[in-house]
């Protein structure tokens, strides 16, 4: 059965041709530590399930030294091939609304890939079929980008260098700060938080408390990165012995309502590097944190919507 | 309690805007160090961690095609598809794309959002697009972070709805660990009031700014030698 392999092996596929494209063409001074640090990446890819453990820490190490040594980054603007403004708005022009198909059938292809690995077992392990489909995907929409502009063999590569390049650090921020989570895990980060939890005294107010179990989600999920990871941790703390034992509130409305208190977290903090940082990264924005910041209002605003929608709601009175 | 001195290396770092990638990894041997883990085991449980959370990397897959796409005017086709409709503001954009979202991630079909799929390729410079004619003055730079800010929350108050996701599937775990029965259905059920809440909110937000191009505009029609930028 297909499964991550597959898509691990063309993963380490298309970083191994950054790292070659990038070693080929570029002449400046940063290309050369460039090329590296996608090779390592490719190198983490290609092997790291043969490994083992210890050397994939030494390889997560060494790769950041690169990342941050301050040697890798784009190519200068005047050499990269970039197309000039005009040519751009003449190439749309030109090839006009037909440019959004390739660009939708990725997660066209991914949904339906999806829906029909999961219904037909066999092909693809039900638990992989989302990034199954979604590579495919990808590798469908270039074949088709390929054909249909007749690019050279190594246009995909170089493009997608380009974005690569643009992107630098924050590619692998999402990756690292997963396993930050897994460490903070692991060092008890969840519980010591619960305990300064119970040093906060509600008053036996039911609004106190369900403000502090909403806000702890919050807070929690703001350290790790991941309400999936703080939701365990206030259930445990606050939602089970405090909310629905004693103060009998509905408990799906204390999870699921908890859960969400969670996910205003997820917006504030750049530990959800995949949807914080690495949009900030792909837009170009000046302000790392601009797309949090363009977030808070609404996330602050929300997590007072859920402490008043549990209070209200998730308690019979 | 010596573990939270990991996150104040993390917050520290941030600020004084070391990489963050070393702030990370600083970050990760204070948790692991201050829990008492031996450093070599610390060292196979990092690896062990990063080996496994590969396929989060695994989506930058589609960046060849995305470049391959803007390389051909992708981005200016969808700019120049704003700038034919008439009518079309930012926040009006917004609020379609919000609403668009929250619906989309409800029956399960969250991938087709997204960050690298959808904005950066779409909507954002559809966003920078419809700031540009609106004449509300927003600048590029704020459209395109409020772009990507819509997905995320549309993503994130949207997919609760549907019985099928990750998060629903943990708290029904974990509530079954307390002896609790957890109906799927009924967790489902309690995300509604939170989503509407969140078209309320930030559909409240997104089309305030347009209310600056209506302020924007009679303050020039009431000073026309002031400049109301």
């Amino acid at each position: 059965m297909i499964g991550l392999e597959l898509v691990y092996a063309l993963a380490g596929a298309m970083f191994l041709g950054f790292a070659l494209v990038t070693a080929w063409h570029r002449r400046d001074r940063k290309g050369r530590a460039t090329a590296l640090l996608w090779g390592l990446i490719a190198l983490s890819f290609l092997l790291g399930d043969y490994i083992g453990d210890m050397a994939n820490g030494l390889l997560a190490i060494v790769i950041v030294v690169v990342a941050a040594s301050g040697r890798t980054g784009a190519a200068p603007p005047e050499s990269d091939g970039t197309a000039s403004a005009t040519a751009l708005e003449a190439s749309a022009r030109r090839y006009g609304n037909r440019l959004f198909l390739p660009a939708l059938a990725i997660p066209a292809i991914a949904l339906g890939g999806t829906v029909l690995f999961k219904s037909v077992p066999g092909i693809v392990k039900a638990s992989d079929a989302t990034l199954v489909s979604l590579a495919l995907g990808a590798v469908v929409s270039t074949v088709i980008c390929m054909v249909w502009f007749r690019t050279k063999a190594q246009a995909p590569l170089r493009e997608g260098v380009r974005l690569a390049d643009g992107l630098g650090w924050a590619i692998l921020m999402p990756q690292l700060l997963a396993s930050l989570g897994i460490i903070y895990a692991a060092a008890g980060m969840g519980s010591a938080v619960g305990h300064l939890l119970d040093y906060v005294d509600t008053g036996g107010s039911l609004l106190a408390q369900v403000a502090l179990y909403c806000t702890g989600m919050a807070l929690l999920t703001v350290l790790m990165g991941n309400a999936l990871a703080a939701f365990p941790v206030m259930f445990a703390a606050m939602g089970a012995p405090l909310l629905v034992n004693v103060q009998h509130g509905d408990p799906a409305a204390v999870a699921a309502i908890g859960m969400l208190a969670g996910f205003c977290g997820t917006l504030l903090t750049p530990m959800a590097a995949n949807f914080n940082l690495v949009p900030a990264a792909l837009l170009n924005l000046r302000d790392t944190y601009g797309v949090i910041r363009a977030q808070a209002p609404t996330a602050l605003a929300m997590l007072v919507a859920n402490i008043f929608l549990l209070y209200f709601l998730g308690f019979s009175r | 309690m010596l573990v939270l001195l990991a996150v104040v290396v993390l917050v520290a770092g941030l600020v004084v805007r070391v990489n963050p990638l070393a702030v990370v990894l600083a970050s990760a041997a204070t948790a692991g160090l201050a829990a008492g883990l031996p450093f070599l085991d610390l060292l196979a449980r990092f690896g062990a961690a990063f080996n496994a959370n590969k396929f989060v990397t695994a989506v930058f897959l589609v960046i060849p095609t995305i470049g391959l796409l803007e390389r051909h005017g992708l981005q200016e086709r969808a700019k120049q598809l704003m700038r034919g409709l008439r009518g079309i503001t930012l926040g009006r954009l917004l609020l379609a794309y919000l609403l668009a979202r929250q619906l989309t991630s409800a029956v399960g079909l969250t991938q087709l959002g997204g960050q690298v799929t959808m904005v950066r390729p779409m909507l954002a410079p559809m966003a920078e697009a419809a700031a540009e004619n609106d004449g509300s003055g927003h600048d590029s730079d704020r459209a395109k972070a409020l772009a990507a800010a819509t997905d995320n929350i549309g993503l994130f108050f949207g997919e609760d709805i549907f019985l099928a996701i990750g998060s629903i599937l943990l708290m029904k775990g974990v509530m079954e660990g307390y002896g609790m029965t957890a109906e799927p259905f009924a967790l489902s059920m309690w995300a509604v009031p939170t989503a509407i809440a969140a078209l309320l909110i930030h559909g409240t937000r997104v089309m305030l700014l347009d209310r600056r191009k209506r302020l924007g505009a009679d303050a020039a029609a009431d000073s026309s030698t002031d400049a109301a930028a």
